[in-house]
């Protein structure tokens, strides 16, 4: 219980230091953000005016970050330069995004953990000799790259997967992205297990499991994969975060009209506003969900202790 | 932060008591490490990429006239010819001597982002490890508020407000978002050092903390942060050419692999030459810097044999 406070604490603090520096990043930069608003012609004074009492431009800096602190608490993520709220036009895009997330998130998981496995268990064989080759192929190549090279191979040369769009839905348009999504996180994924796997299979516990004359399937299935997954699972928690941040790249090259999407879109158009707004949400949910991860791992691994 | 968060990739320092004993255990690390062939290849395809970085003069005249900004737009796109072994690019300049003058943005951004962020590292490592809780704790917090941003959202967020963006601003902002991991691998080993015999004897001998720190401290925590750092150029290198694809990163005139890349996007699908020979590139330097990282680490961890 102590720790859960001292923990939500720390991430208070993070919260007000991460909304400090992209505010500074964001509004305290040399420009005016009123006239960069008009253009070459000049504003009308009174219009100024208005726009600068509306922005709180002319209140003291502390204040001005109060408001906008104000503002994220309440959901309100800022206006792109047509007045729409960036929230709003975030709400219906949720549901892409979530979907290519957690699919990418499956796929990292289930394949991730099964070629760790795999790869732990035949220590020194051309098989574990695949798998590294391709976790260490899918650390190196940069996540632009695989989407086009996927898109034009799998999809265009090949039609076995539709090149872009949603139009023929789950799972059929998300299969491809999520894949590529993925990559990263399944090599990490993987590279974590077989570790643990071989370390695991070492453990006095396995050998006695062994020596008690515990078949083999058992001491794998029951005792090593069990104490194995512990990291993988915890990566994979953090991981989810930053599937949501990595969609922005995909979104956009599969056009899939998701969050990461709007993000993409908004950086092409110049869109400031929208961008910072976009990109402090998906921040601010990454933050909340290593919070969570925390505490779910405390709970899970009695082993983690916290003094 | 706490003991539940993923630890850095390269997870604590190998914890010593003896300073004598460590030296000559490294040393024998070393060693061996010399003889396999994997180690030889990779660095020696680590000092390749470099030379080709600092000079790309050198190189860049094998077949052709070597210069990148010559261009002929009569021959935009085309694929490989005679003296033009990767084609033009739609601009029609000649690929291969743009894709060797890439090395340079490419490489510059990653060393010169991994520098600073090590450079800092450095020292508030080494300030959280030797000075009192509050300065820990403190230094301990911003690492957090750091680590919180994850990496391209935040650099996106960053860059996004700055209109001139060439090598420096770019590897200045990604060492912003580089530090914290390198900063608690040095933390972390200067903490497994501090108490070492030799340092309580060099401190009750009357040694200053500055020289505790340069001539004890420092060099056994140096070895496990270089390891990372190699392997951190080859990340900032992956995010140099994502951001810069995305629109927020380098800005012509700069040459780099990322804007060739994303200069392509538009037209791969029927000249792929344009994909493949930045791509191949990029994707072969960011392998032989995790590689070379990675085969180091393992060399001077034992923990992962």
């Amino acid at each position: 219980m102590r720790y859960l406070i001292r923990r939500l604490l720390e991430a208070l603090v993070v919260f007000f230091g991460i909304s400090l520096v992209i505010y500074a990043m964001t509004y305290v930069l040399p420009g005016d953000p009123v006239a960069a608003l008009a253009g070459d012609r000049p504003l009308a004074p009174s219009v100024v005016r208005a726009l600068r009492e509306q922005h709180h431009l002319d209140e003291p800096l502390l204040s001005q970050y109060g408001h906008y602190l104000a503002g994220l608490l309440h959901g309100d993520l800022g206006t792109d330069f047509n007045g729409r709220s960036v929230a709003e036009q975030m709400a219906d895009r949720w549901p892409v995004t979530l979907k290519l997330a957690l699919t990418a998130w499956g796929i990292e998981a289930v394949v991730g953990i099964g070629l760790g496995v795999l790869a732990g268990l035949r220590r020194g064989t051309w098989t574990d000799r695949t798998v590294l080759a391709f976790t260490i192929g899918a650390t190196s190549v940069p996540v632009f790259v695989l989407a086009y090279t996927a898109q034009v191979v799998l999809g265009v040369k090949l039609g076995l997967f539709p090149v872009a769009g949603n139009a023929d839905g789950w799972p059929t348009s998300y299969l491809l992205p999520a894949l590529c999504v993925a990559a990263f996180g399944l090599a990490s994924v993987s590279r974590l297990v077989r570790a643990e796997v071989i370390e695991n299979l070492r453990a006095d516990y396995a050998r006695t499991a062994v020596a008690k004359g515990l078949s083999q399937r058992r001491v794998v299935g029951i005792h090593v994969l069990r104490n194995s997954l512990v990291p993988a699972v915890t990566y994979l928690a953090i991981d989810l975060g930053y599937l949501l941040g990595g969609t922005v790249i995909i979104e956009g090259v599969f056009n899939l009209p998701g969050i990461g999407q709007l993000l993409f879109q908004a950086i092409r158009a110049h869109a400031g506003p929208t961008v910072v707004g976009v990109s402090t949400a998906l921040i601010l949910i990454f933050l909340a969900a290593s919070v969570l991860v925390d505490l779910l791992n405390s709970l899970l691994d009695p082993r983690i202790r916290h003094d | 932060m706490t003991d539940t968060a993923i630890a850095p990739p390269d997870g604590t320092a190998p914890a010593s008591t003896s300073g004598p004993a460590l030296d000559a255990a490294s040393g024998a690390r070393w060693r061996t490490l010399r003889r396999r062939p994997l180690f030889l290849l990779t660095g020696g395809c680590v000092l390749l990429l470099l030379l080709v970085a600092a000079a790309p003069g050198l190189f860049a005249g094998w077949f052709g006239h070597g210069n990148p900004t010559v261009c002929d737009l009569g021959h935009s796109a085309e694929g490989p010819a005679p003296g033009h072994p990767f084609g033009y690019d739609v601009q029609g300049c000649d690929l291969y001597a743009n894709v060797i003058h890439g090395a340079g943005a490419s490489l510059g951004v990653g060393l010169l982002a991994t520098g600073c962020g090590l450079a800092v590292a450095l020292v508030l490592g080494c300030l959280a490890g030797m000075a009192g809780r509050v300065v820990d704790s403190v230094i301990a917090r911003i690492t957090d508020v750091f680590l919180g941003f994850p990496f391209l959202l935040g650099a996106i967020v960053v860059l996004n407000s700055v209109t001139t963006r060439d090598v420096p601003t770019v590897a200045g902002v990604l060492a912003l978002f580089g530090w914290p991991t390198m900063t608690r691998v040095v933390r972390a080993s200067v903490r497994s050092v501090r108490e070492a015999d030799y340092v309580v004897m060099s401190r009750s001998l009357g040694a200053s903390q500055w020289h505790i720190v340069v001539r004890h401290v420092l060099p056994n925590a140096l070895t496990p942060v270089l390891v990372l750092a190699s392997i951190t150029v080859g990340g900032v290198i992956v995010a140099e050419s994502a951001l810069t694809f995305l629109g927020v990163g380098l800005q012509p005139p700069s040459i780099s692999w990322g804007l060739q890349l994303a200069g392509a996007q538009n037209s791969f699908q029927t000249h792929p030459h344009l994909l493949i020979f930045p791509g191949l590139f990029l994707c072969f330097t960011v392998f032989v810097l995790i590689t070379f990282g990675d085969i180091v680490r393992d060399a001077l961890d034992p923990r992962g044999r």
